[in-house]
């Protein structure tokens, strides 16, 4: 526990272009943000930068939690390590061969290189049956022989995996024995101890990205651990996982394929824990950057997770993740005009280099920025980003003209209105996709866009898709700094049954519940930090015999933190039976009656409850007035006209302070725009909340 | 007010209101896919998206929209579906709302047996808007072979029930005797009744999303939204062939044999470019064959779609496609049968369509096209009973490679052309019946060679664990490979082989194996080919060449005899050597 010396949380989320620092003083009740470029070549260093330029003796902080992409960026940039893989006789092209699939449904020009190439991929003669069965035994020497082969062709990382591994592990095991004994770092990957679910492909996939990036994520977290000890740092570092609880770095070391979107899910914790502390527990965040607009649905103050998510086509990891469905429509989506006149947003992108037209840096398609800087939307005077001193409108002015306004037969102005609608409608479809697609009411979910430009199109949002408001964090820009600071540890564990119900050992699959949390309740004992509470879930991937698809079916039982002895959980045939029915019931409607049932996967979260701290910490005086926050007028086109607009100082507006649409907040982080018929107004946490008028 | 996508507005539709209103119908054609594969039972609609979904005309029945993830080949023939309903309900007084036909005639509505189409009538304010549909292969529909492709049909009655459109729900009235019918001619019933009941749901799914869409922009301004889709996607496609010079292109193509007799059968095409119209002629075809590779002629024209489609990609998919392409496909041919004669193999011959397409094309765009895929659909029926006396028939269909394209090598182990479908797990399958594969591999030199490689085919080996068992396997491609394009090379057969007490075999029909008897330990082996080349071999770079056979996906001396490269086993390149024999080989 941290002692008062030393109450001092940080939150560290490394952006492509900044480096996002929260602190939180417990001691005092204090916080404050910070915002350093990133170091590119090494993110620690932009790390350490951002909390000195705080505080100068890093004896004071007792933890730091940090969103790191330098695992996704590894993945997206296929920037890991050469990775070797051993594997059953007959199988080494199951990573290549993926699940016979192609990238697109029309058109038949995709290709695909595995991250293990063809030469790192060796057999050993062995075999697993799907019942577990050994039906053929691992020669150890085999292993050794493969393995310096593999160090002779370079392989820094290993990764072990073999057929139907998740029903019995002793070949892999065996064979893990063997590869050590020869390889020279700690960098093998087991696929059953990494993944113990059936389906090959995305078991060694997930497996042998692990292997490919542990060497980089492993060294990058000593570096920074390293660096922050010098400095005189005591406490403990703690690390975003996917699903969006924390890990202790030993176990982030040994399991970086959980980081792949550490950064992204320490934003949606934060969004989802500000929307529930404001009373909206029920919101969709909404994450817009250059290239893609990312939306995470919170229901209940819950995060939904997707069992596996493809980094890319044939990169599969499949570990929880926070759900987050991505499409390409960002600030630098191109606008253009198909040949039968259609008018298209995206998905392709100019990112931020050369990025929007008005950036003048050689892009001359007009994007999404750019139609709003040509409506006045953006302040082309004070660009956010930092990279530039202004904005050309009138750059962005003759792309539209000539890439859209003309093939369209529209005024300019016209065509960067109809250019910020498609967006919109397109980021609308998102929304939909994971609220109505769901069966989730919009009409009882608000936006919560962060990040740098979502707080544009968010009242656009509330109007298309039926969202009953929008709610603008305090500091939208450094959410996922502050996500750091609140989410939980979490361990996830998933272990394949594939019985049926009517013969599940039920007493046996309790012991292994218990032998789990005991396992992973002992990583959070280890991880050096204070919990309010231990939770438990218990989940079943379950199906009707005949089925291949599973629904989640959440099996409530009493399990309290290092207490619970077999034979007490309440574990029964009868509450899975009816814990099933009930899910099934919600997914599809009807139950079938008459066909069996079978569990297929076992899975079990232990989740740490770290304390949380009151957001009000963040609040604006109540003193002072609407008028001061005023910084001018500016003509602002909406709705087929220009119209005077109020341009406010975000920041300066106190709390409990009400704007009527149209109007312009600015921050150094955002802009917000409150389109005519909305009123925002400031909550008690220094939230901003639109509604209809 | 339905929506009139024959004749062109006077007034276009504002484009920004038209862009909105194309994403919000696509994502409900998309969601009724999506709870559909969700909820199935069989793995051939859960895991293969062997079904599809979407919005067609209320009087042609041709296609308004369509889900993206749905067995591309379905977007052509599921509008013959719905006219067909429309017909079969015409005679009757038509339809009425809370009506659902249900039926799975090929003849009329495309495909074969295995795809049942249910179609749903969509009213609006007591009007007749569009309809809704929804398609899917089921596991079982009864005929002479479980999983019911059966190589050797002479009449569709050995293929499976064969059911016409007839009501599942009258006047919103379920009727379960329909429903036993259906169960009672399965060797799955209770897989039939759980992927039924998916489509059920899914289009119910369509009725409330699509009532939605209507409450937000008005039946006026929906219709005309997709009348203007069509127009669109039709002057995009008029634009796009009139790109391309004029012209006559010519490509032939051969299927193996038809299952019964082992002779040819001949897919000829002629494309002819005029201004912005396509025509497709198929004078040259084959007549209709004994054997269950015939399709009907609602099937050739999806499948011209579907090869279209995958080379003017970004054209959207609707009937807008096909209005500026023409058809001469002669009755009676092997494209264009009528009832009885078998079609349960049908995937075998539109992929053949495909192929010739792209050949001929390749012709007039060759930026555009690519080398063929590897051509067939590989369906491998293991059917037995288990110790205990329960029936297992484990059925999924085996990939290949797809062709060399203008951006670079073909895809290793792709899926068809006509498909979306994945591959089940192989640990999924040996949890599931009893049988162990012995490799599950990429098949060296089976791309054809080329500037850009075709992908490799893959090599599956499977093992029987139980006592007995029958194999039927259903292919093609073993006499005929699947071409490449522009001087780019075929690719390797499709190669079949099974085990018996006295050693291993290859099936009479070379492609087809028909109730081959298998006991413990005896296998079971597909060779399947890889992709056309695209462009001369002579002119790959020799380093690529060299790095194919350092990773093994070139053979040494396939290097040498059909690249003119001279690299060693270990991928080492002799450059001085390979000048010399590529210089020999140009002047031959």
């Amino acid at each position: 526990m941290s002692s008062p010396s030393n109450r001092i949380i940080v939150g560290v989320d490394v952006g492509g272009t900044f480096t996002d620092v929260f602190f939180l003083n417990e001691a005092d009740g204090t916080c404050d943000v910070a915002k350093v470029p990133s170091t590119r070549g090494d993110q620690s260093i932009g790390i350490r930068e951002g909390i000195t330029s705080r505080i100068a003796d890093l004896g004071q902080v007792g933890t730091i939690v940090h969103g790191t992409t330098v695992g996704t960026n590894a993945l997206l940039e296929r920037k890991g390590v050469r990775t070797g893989l051993i594997t059953t006789r007959g199988f080494r092209d199951v990573l290549e061969m993926r699940r016979r699939d192609r990238p697109q449904t029309w058109g038949l020009w995709g290709h695909f290189d595995p991250i293990v190439p063809r030469d790192l991929r060796l057999e050993v003669d062995e075999r697993v049956l799907a019942d577990g069965t050994v039906a053929e035994e691992l020669d150890p020497e085999q292993v050794r022989e493969a393995a310096r082969t593999l160090l002779e062709r370079g392989a820094q990382a290993l990764c072990i995996f073999f057929i139907n591994g998740y029903a019995n592990q002793q070949n892999e095991q065996k064979a893990l024995e063997a590869a050590k004994q020869v390889w020279p770092n700690e960098h093998i990957s087991v696929a059953s101890e990494i993944l113990p679910e059936i389906r090959e492909f995305e078991r060694g996939s997930t497996a042998s990205l692990n292997a490919y990036l542990q060497p980089l994520v492993g060294s990058y977290l000593e570096r920074l651990e390293a660096g922050l000890r010098d400095g005189g740092f005591g406490g403990e570092v703690l690390i975003v996982q996917s699903n969006g609880g924390v890990m202790s770095v030993a176990t982030a070391r040994a399991l970086p394929v959980r980081t792949a979107l550490s950064g992204p899910a320490a934003g949606v914790i934060a969004a989802g824990y500000i929307a529930e502390s404001a009373g909206f527990p029920n919101v969709i965040t909404c994450d817009m950057g250059g290239t893609s607009f990312d939306v995470s649905l919170v229901a209940d103050g819950q995060s939904a997770l997707a069992a596996q998510t493809s980094i890319d086509f044939g990169m599969i990891v499949r570990t929880p993740m926070i759900e987050i469905t991505t499409i390409g429509a960002g600030g630098g989506s191109i606008a253009s005009v198909d040949r039968g006149g259609l008018l298209q947003v995206g998905p392709e992108s100019a990112g931020s280099d050369p990025g929007p037209v008005c950036y003048g840096l050689g892009n001359d398609r007009p994007t999404v920025t750019d139609a709003n800087v040509v409506m006045g939307r953006i302040n082309a005077d004070r660009p956010i980003g930092g990279k530039l001193d202004r904005l050309d409108v009138e750059a962005a002015k003759q792309a539209i003209e000539k890439h859209i306004a003309k093939p369209l037969g529209l005024d300019v102005m016209a065509a960067a209105e109809a250019i910020v609608r498609v967006a919109n409608a397109r980021m609308a479809g998102a929304i939909r996709l994971v609220s109505i697609e769901r069966g989730h009411d919009p009409k009882r979910f608000s936006a919560m866009p962060f990040g740098g430009g979502g707080s544009l199109h968010a009242g656009a949002l509330i109007k298309e898709v039926g969202l009953a408001s929008a709610l603008v964090p305090r500091y939208p820009g450094v959410t996922s700094a502050l996500g750091c600071v609140i989410a939980d540890m979490r361990h996830d564990r998933v272990q394949t049954v594939n019985t049926r119900l009517d013969d599940l050992p039920v007493e046996t699959v309790e012991a292994q519940i218990l032998d789990i949390v005991g396992h992973s309740e002992s990583m959070l004992g280890e991880a050096g930090v204070g919990f309010d509470r231990i939770d438990h879930i218990v989940e079943f991937d379950m199906l009707y015999v005949g089925q291949t698809h599973t629904v989640t079916v959440p099996v409530p039982l009493q399990i309290e933190a290092g207490r619970t002895q077999a034979g007490r959980t309440g574990l029964s045939r009868d509450l899975i039976k009816t814990s099933f029915e009930d899910a099934y019931k919600a997914a599809f409607g009807r139950l079938l009656d008459g066909i069996p049932m079978q569990v297929m996967n076992l899975r079990v979260a232990v989740v740490g409850r770290r304390p949380k701290f009151d957001l009000a910490l963040l609040a604006p005086s109540a003193e002072g007035q609407v008028a001061d926050a005023v910084l001018g007028q500016r003509n602002v086109w909406q709705d087929g006209d220009w119209r005077d607009t109020t341009i406010y100082d975000r920041m300066a507006l106190p709390l409990g302070a009400r704007v009527e649409g149209p109007a312009l907040l600015e921050q150094a982080d955002t802009t917000i725009f409150v389109d005519a018929g909305l009123a925002a107004s400031v909550d008690r946490f220094g939230n901003l909340i639109m509604e209809r008028q | 007010m339905s929506p009139d996508t024959g004749k062109v507005e006077t007034q276009p539709m504002d484009p920004v209101t038209l862009a909105v209103l194309k994403g919000r119908l696509e994502q409900i054609a998309d969601e009724m896919d999506a709870t559909l594969f969700r909820s199935a039972f069989n793995p051939i609609i859960a895991e293969a998206h062997d079904a599809s979904h979407g919005l067609y005309h209320a009087e042609t029945g041709e296609t308004l929209v369509q889900g993206k993830s749905g067995l591309p080949v379905f977007v052509g023939a599921m509008s013959f579906a719905v006219k067909a309903v429309i017909d079969r309900a015409a005679k009757a007084g038509g339809v009425s709302q809370g009506d659902v036909y249900i039926f799975n005639d090929p003849y009329e509505g495309g495909t074969h047996l295995s795809d049942f189409k249910l179609v749903r009538p969509f009213f609006r304010d007591g009007k007749l808007f569009c309809y809704l549909a929804s398609v899917g292969h089921w596991h079982d529909v009864g005929g002479n072979v479980p999983g019911n492709y059966n190589p050797v049909a002479t009449e569709c009655f050995q293929e499976g029930m064969l059911i016409p459109p007839v009501k599942l729900y009258d006047k919103g009235e379920f009727r379960p005797d329909i429903v036993e019918i259906l169960k009672s001619n399965s060797r799955l019933p209770g897989s039939l009744y759980g992927d039924l009941n998916g489509q059920i749901n899914a289009l119910e799914l369509g009725d409330q999303r699509l009532n939605a869409l209507l409450d937000d922009y008005g039946a006026e301004t929906v219709a005309q939204g997709l009348a203007e889709l069509k127009a669109r996607a039709g002057q995009l496609m008029r634009s796009f062939i009139a790109d391309l010079p004029d012209g006559t292109y010519s490509a032939d193509d051969f299927l193996d044999n038809d299952g019964i007799t082992d002779s040819p059968l001949q897919i000829g095409l002629d494309i002819r470019i005029e201004g912005d119209r396509m025509m497709l002629d198929f004078a040259r075809t084959s007549p209709a064959c004994a054997g269950p590779v015939n399709i009907s002629r609602s099937t050739a024209i999806a499948s011209c779609y579907v090869a279209l489609k995958h080379v003017f990609r970004d054209v959207p998919a609707n009937a807008g496609v096909l209005e500026p392409i023409d058809f001469n496909i002669p009755i009676e041919s092997l494209l264009s049968v009528s009832a009885p004669k078998p079609v349960g193999g049908y995937t075998e011959t539109i992929l053949r369509v495909i192929d010739v397409i792209f050949v001929a094309l390749s012709q007039a765009a060759p930026d555009m096209v690519n080398g063929c895929a590897y051509g067939t659909i590989n369906a491998l029926s293991l059917a037995g009973h288990r110790a205990d006396g329960r029936r297992w028939v484990m059925f999924s269909f085996f990939g290949g490679g797809h062709g060399g394209n203008p951006e670079g090598d073909g895809l290793n182990h792709g899926n068809a052309p006509i498909s979306t479908a994945t591959i089940p797990p192989l640990e999924i399958l040996e949890a599931a019946y009893p049988v162990q594969f012995t490799q599950w591999a990429l098949r060296p030199d089976s791309g054809g060679p080329g500037t850009q490689r075709g992908g490799n085919g893959a090599i599956y080996e499977i093992k029987l664990l139980e006592k007995n068992a029958d194999v039927f396997l259903f292919g093609e491609r073993g006499k005929y490979a699947p071409p490449g394009v522009l001087d780019g090379e075929s690719a390797a057969f499709n190669k079949f082989t099974y085990e018996q007490d006295d050693g291993p075999h290859e099936p009479p029909m070379v492609s087809k194996m028909v109730g081959i008897k298998l006991t413990t330990g005896q296998k079971v082996r597909l060779e399947t080919p890889g992709g056309g080349g695209y462009g001369s071999p002579l002119q790959r770079d020799p380093d690529l060449v060299a790095e194919d056979v350092r990773l093994g996906y070139v053979t040494s001396a396939a290097a040498r005899d059909r690249y003119a490269c001279i690299v060693d086993e270990s991928g080492e390149l002799d450059r001085p050597g390979t000048i010399v024999l590529r210089q020999e080989v140009a002047s031959q």
